[in-house]
């Protein structure tokens, strides 16, 4: 196939999310690889933003439901006969690709951290074994659909030039299977969402209880200009609620700057935070297994060590 | 009613994963039932233990002895069990693998399909959304919360922003999340009367992959793993900077 590859153009607000931005850089070097064009899907409240980066944006009307994102990808698939159609890892992208892949026929590249071509075929790496293997997989079937793992890529500037966009009608997908939103409990507060953070501030059970990380956690994250994030044992306990948590069974964030304070390391949290840029690790056990994977330690009590750095902070 | 929870064999927690000329090696503590898929079961078990009329068919493609995870999930309850035997490199991805079990699904003629959120050896959360685009049934994924009434089903799983309430109707794929329903330790008893229960061994069909894993690495990120010293003031202050700087 040499038709275009297709990226979709995921965002809030009016403009592409992080995890878009990275996916659109992904996909931009994956197109020049290949020698074909790159083109946006997008829903018409992010396809003005999204022209800033794209030569071509398809205006796609927006699905009730992640689902209804499988029959919208796969159609424009088909309309534009993509080699490629590339999303962002999050939950929902991560939950389309699969069936995206399978109604085009196609090959899923899942959660990319690398993407290339190699003799026309789509290449990419993944990681697999709770992150500690890298794999190198070849799609062998097209189009190729590809998430790009939240954080892996540098997210494109801006193109030298403004795109145009252009609805494209697809046909209904009157064979959707249904399922109905009946609610909706976005995050509280205003803290950037977890997998969009550049800095992340993790507690683990050290911390004791909720109220440390109302004392400290949450102060030190919105010090940082970060979000929050808890081990499944914080989870467990009730101190945070579950779409806090980070690891294996939570969410999988690459933030500039992971914070940690009284987490143990388990290779299940682990697998969730090891591809954050700078990681730091408050402990106060010197043979806490997360000192051998972070870049700067302390050896502290947590609830003597969080208020000195929020006082250094604020220095 | 049936209820077909797909259950993998992983390498344990506890065991080392070595990569050895492109092949993944698990040395140390052997294998077991994949941590999120036992949510699946349990879920299962747990419907019926409330009142729900259900078959529990534990189903599997994998290696021969993915006869032991399934024995497990037969001990924690499941009154049978089915084996499609093909080595993993034979099947080739998840969407081949995806496509063999769906076929197994449909023989069945099962209800309700629950597996794991994401597998601990591929971390693939690709399986129960390729499951329901394959069955053409509603999906929910990530579920931390599980209702059925007669035919209609009430989920609650995370989304993008935090957690949704979804409502479709059976036939349906779940895959689980943690919360869903904590597993069950199976007791001596029912590890003996899970050696008497069916379990079917077939060879898989030929798979259909439509990728090829070309190489395989160890991933180490080599970190700095520099300790502060000084006092705690002192070492708060140069974290400090540590972290205005974003680096060490
Ligand atoms: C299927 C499965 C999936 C899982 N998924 C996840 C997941 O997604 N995310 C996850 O995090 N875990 C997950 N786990 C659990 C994981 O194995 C660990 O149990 C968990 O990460 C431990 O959390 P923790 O580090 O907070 O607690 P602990 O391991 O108990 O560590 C607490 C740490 O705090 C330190 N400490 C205690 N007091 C203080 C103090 N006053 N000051 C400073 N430090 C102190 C201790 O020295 C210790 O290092 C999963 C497990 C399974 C089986
Ligand atoms: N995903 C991971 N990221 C970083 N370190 C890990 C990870 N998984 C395991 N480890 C640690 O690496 C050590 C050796 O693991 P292994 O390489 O599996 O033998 C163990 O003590 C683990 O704590």
């Amino acid at each position: 196939m040499s038709g275009p590859v297709l990226v979709l153009v995921a965002g809030d607000a009016g403009a592409p999310s992080r995890a878009a931005l990275q996916a659109i850089g992904a996909a931009r070097g994956l197109a020049e690889a290949l020698g074909v064009p790159l083109e946006g899907v997008a829903t018409a409240d992010v396809a003005d933003a999204a022209r800033r980066y794209l030569p071509h944006v398809h205006r796609v009307e927006a699905p009730p439901h992640a689902a209804g994102w499988t029959a919208v990808l796969a159609a424009a698939q088909e309309a534009r006969a993509a080699s490629a159609v590339v999303l962002s890892a999050t939950r929902s992208g991560a939950a389309v690709a699969p069936r995206v892949a399978v109604r085009t026929g196609g090959a899923l590249l899942e959660d990319v951290v690398t993407l290339a071509a190699d003799g026309g075929a789509v290449v990419g790496d993944r990681l697999a074994h709770l992150q500690r293997v890298r794999e190198t997989v070849r799609a062998t079937a097209a189009p190729a659909v590809v998430t790009t793992k939240v954080g892996a890529f540098a997210p494109a500037d801006p193109a030298a030039a403004e795109g145009e966009v252009a609805d494209l009608p697809l046909p209904a997908d009157p064979a959707a299977p249904h399922v109905t939103v009946e609610r909706t409990d976005a995050v509280a507060g205003d803290r950037v969402p977890l997998e969009e953070a550049p800095v992340v501030v993790t507690g683990g059970r050290g911390l004791g209880g909720a109220e440390a990380f109302d004392a400290w956690v949450v102060p030190l994250a919105d010090a940082l200009g970060g979000a929050v994030g808890a081990t499944r044992a914080a989870v467990d306990a009730g101190w945070r609620p579950y779409d806090e948590q980070i690891g294996q069974t939570g969410r999988t964030v690459a933030p500039d700057v992971y914070l940690s304070l009284g987490v143990s390391g388990a290779v299940q949290h682990l697998s969730g935070m090891n591809r954050s840029g700078l990681i730091v690790a408050v402990d106060h056990d010197p043979d806490a297994p997360i000192f051998a994977h972070c870049d700067v330690g302390v050896v502290a009590d947590a609830h003597a060590f969080a208020p000195a750095l929020l006082a250094a902070l604020k220095d | 009613m049936k209820i077909v929870t797909v259950v993998r064999r992983v390498p344990d927690v506890e065991a080392r994963v070595e990569v050895d000329g492109g092949d993944v090696r698990v040395s140390g503590a052997a294998w077991s039932l994949d941590g999120m898929d036992e949510y699946g079961v349990e879920q299962a078990l747990r419907m019926r233990e409330g009142g729900l009329d259900a078959e529990v068919v534990a189903l599997a493609v994998g290696p021969a002895d993915t006869e032991e995870v399934l024995r497990t999930a037969l001990a924690m309850g499941a009154d049978r069990a089915r084996l499609l035997v093909a080595d993993d490199a034979d099947v080739g991805d998840v969407l081949a693998r995806a496509r063999l079990l769906a076929d197994a699904i449909r023989e069945e003629g099962a209800d309700l399909v629950l597996t794991g959120g994401k597998q601990a050896d591929a971390d693939s959360a690709a399986l129960g959304p390729a499951l329901a685009e394959h069955l053409g049934w509603p999906l929910a994924d990530w579920t931390t919360h599980l209702e059925l009434d007669g035919t209609q089903v009430r989920a609650v799983h995370d989304g993008d922003a935090g957690p949704e309430t979804l409502a479709f109707a059976l036939p349906a794929v779940v895959t689980t999340q943690q919360g869903l329903a904590e597993p069950r330790y199976p007791t001596l008893p029912n590890i003996m009367k899970a050696k008497r229960k069916p379990l079917d061994v077939a060879d898989a069909p030929p798979a259909t992959p439509v990728t090829n894993v070309v190489g395989r690495a160890p991933e180490r990120r080599e970190r700095a793993r520099r300790m502060l010293d000084g006092s705690l003031e002192d070492q708060a202050r140069e974290l400090a900077r540590v972290l205005r700087e974003g680096a060490a």
